[in-house]
């Protein structure tokens, strides 16, 4: 639920974005969460142009589509049901762009030393590697890396905070 | 007599060397401070200004003597007696030590010294050590080096005194490497700074535009291994603290992270993580070239040699969580030596080659203890909501490590770095311009 919230977060942020920038139209296509505005009536001399979407195959169009995290528990590496959902629409994702290259960031919460966070983190990243591959994902196009507990997404010293800094993050290179 | 004159035959003034014994001295038992138990009533010390004929040499005198006491106090085994209780005078002090007017204020030790300016600029201090109630000198030296280099004089002579009352060497003339933090949680900025043990000389090595960690001193204390994310990849790097030259340790496409050097400086040992997999592997810094020592599809981290070089201990979790395991030097032999409740990280071997410090973590709080090699005798000497990192004074007595705050919901968080003596007593926070983590000792310098 957090993740589609932030999914859902990301996406209004990338609209309004989008909205301030309306001349830059090229053609967008209508791929996930992009939108038409129109004008109703015809007589007025209003112009009406069309918001682009993400680009296709972009980090903003993958956050969009499919999110751009998958989350863990306390000292854990394996993906869990909604991380393996998460990843499966990923790895259908970079089918669909077989140009696009990914490098996956492991963290870890606060509440460990850094050293072993920094491994865990590693190990965290490689669960999303290794399920990439096994569907059918080609290794070459995916990168791992870890910044253990140093690199906090969500601020605070609470179990939310913790859980939601427990997670495995997509970057589009 | 005059005490000073007679004594001054055996001087041996080397100009450009720190560190000339003052003649020989019957060893005495009369004061002996006892640092291995608990809690000791410190012993009551008299530092009286060193004696100088000039204003600038006299003005150096105050500092030193100074500094001696901060020293002195800051171990918690002794207490500088405040000056204004002083019956004899420095000027009387000159012609010789009236030890009933020392005796009279319970001093039980007392320091004094000169300094003297040299026409070549340098300067050289000369200070004695007595004993109160026995009336005799305990120890003498003389140091000569360069005006700017007081403070290591002060500390050097903090040293003698130190090891002639406790029969163990010092730890003041010595440094701190770590990393100083500031700024919220997300927008961390870090940056290695290095600075004497008592937090003078104070001085930045990195700007802050890539994140740092766990820095480590080599054996000489000229180099750094440390941990750099510049380049937005965790990897190990040299810092040769002479010429600045910076370095990557080994080329390879993964991480690495975890760097200590070897007690004889010739490798570092570290992990290097690939596929989700740690492993330790040690480098031969002439050779370059990578020798493996761990084979576990666990996380394997943290490791550090004992002092003889024979053994190490590393982070491992093969068991299901994370352990202290102690493996021969060719990664042979492992055996699990942690065993109680909880979490146990970042083991670290005394340079006495006794003890195991390390970061415990167990219900909702960390620690920061002790244990022998095989894993008996452990106790915590520090705790809190975040305590990680222990790090060794050169005499294996003290340790230094970093304490964190909760963070709030702006990502506010305070850092600092500490020490605590082996008993469990007299914790003390290290002060730093700035927050403070990752301490590491440097050995004595030489």
């Amino acid at each position: 639920m957090r993740f589609k919230l932030l999914t859902m977060f990301a996406a209004a942020l990338f609209l309004s974005a989008c909205a301030s920038n309306s001349d830059d139209t090229a053609g967008g296509s209508n791929d996930g969460a992009s939108a038409t505005t129109g004008t109703t009536d015809q007589s007025s001399s209003v112009d009406s142009s069309s918001i682009q979407g993400p680009q296709p195959g972009s980090l903003e169009h993958l956050v969009v589509n499919v999110g751009d995290r998958v989350f863990f528990g306390y000292d854990q590496s394996d993906l869990q049901a909604e991380g393996q959902k998460t990843t499966e629409a990923l790895a259908v994702w970079l089918n669909s762009y077989p140009s696009v290259t990914l490098t996956v960031e492991g963290h870890a919460d606060e509440r460990g030393t850094r050293e072993y966070n920094l491994a865990l983190g590693e190990r965290r990243a490689n669960s999303v590697r290794d399920y990439l591959v096994a569907l059918g994902v080609n290794p070459n196009r995916l990168q791992v890396v870890s910044f253990g507990k140093e690199r906090p997404a969500v601020l605070g010293s609470t179990e939310e905070a913790w859980a939601q800094n427990r997670r495995a993050v997509f970057v589009v290179n | 007599m005059n005490l000073l004159k007679a004594t001054r035959g055996i001087f041996l003034a080397v100009a450009g060397t720190l560190g000339v014994v003052v003649g020989s001295f019957p060893a005495l038992a009369e004061i002996n401070v006892n640092i291995t138990e608990g809690f000791v009533e410190p012993l009551p010390v008299a530092i009286a200004d060193f004696h100088g004929g000039q204003p600038e040499e006299q003005l150096i005198g105050r500092d030193i003597a100074e500094v001696i006491s901060s020293n002195l106090e800051r171990t918690g085994l002794f207490k500088p007696i405040d000056d204004k209780a002083f019956i004899q005078d420095r000027n009387s002090l000159r012609v010789g030590v009236r030890f009933g007017d020392w005796r009279l204020i319970n001093a039980q030790a007392l320091v004094t010294g000169k300094i003297q300016v040299q026409g070549d600029g340098k300067v050289n201090v000369e200070f004695r050590l007595w004993d109160v109630y026995a009336e005799n000198m305990m120890t003498g030296f003389s140091y000569t080096s360069t005006r700017t280099n007081w403070r290591r004089i002060a500390h050097r002579i903090s040293d003698a005194i130190y090891k002639r009352l406790t029969g163990e060497s010092g730890y003041f003339d010595t440094r701190l490497v770590y990393v100083s933090e500031t700024g919220p949680q997300n927008r961390r900025q870090r940056r290695l700074a290095i600075m004497d043990q008592d937090g003078f000389n104070h001085k930045f090595l990195t700007n802050g535009r890539f994140d740092v960690f766990t820095p480590r001193f080599s054996p000489t204390s000229q180099e750094i291994t440390y941990l750099s994310f510049e380049g937005n990849v965790p990897k190990v790097k040299l810092l040769d603290l002479q010429t600045g030259r910076e370095e990557t340790l080994g080329n390879f496409k993964g991480m690495s992270f975890a760097p200590r050097f070897s007690p004889d400086g010739n490798s570092v040992v570290m992990s290097l993580a690939d596929r989700g997999n740690t492993e330790i592997y040690s480098m031969d810094l002439r050779t370059r070239k990578f020798i493996r020592l761990t084979n576990d599809p666990a996380i394997d981290t943290s490791p550090s040699y004992s002092p003889d070089g024979s053994k190490v201990v590393f982070n491992s979790d093969r068991g299901g969580s994370q352990q202290l395991y102690v493996m021969d030097v060719n990664g042979g032999n492992v055996k699990r030596i942690s065993f109680n409740k909880g979490r146990y990280a970042t083991p670290v071997w005394s340079p006495r080659g006794d003890l195991i410090a390390f970061t415990r973590l167990s219900g909702r709080k960390f620690y920061i203890g002790v244990m022998k090699p095989d894993g008996s005798g452990e106790r915590m000497l520090s705790e809190g909501y975040h305590v990680e990192g222990p790090t060794w004074s050169p005499n294996g007595r003290v340790l230094s490590y970093f304490k964190q705050g909760k963070s709030d919901s702006r990502g506010k968080v305070k850092s600092n770095v500490y020490t605590v003596d082996l008993s469990g007593y007299n914790e003390r926070q290290v002060v730093t311009p700035l927050d403070g983590v990752d301490p590491a000792w440097s050995p004595l310098l030489q």
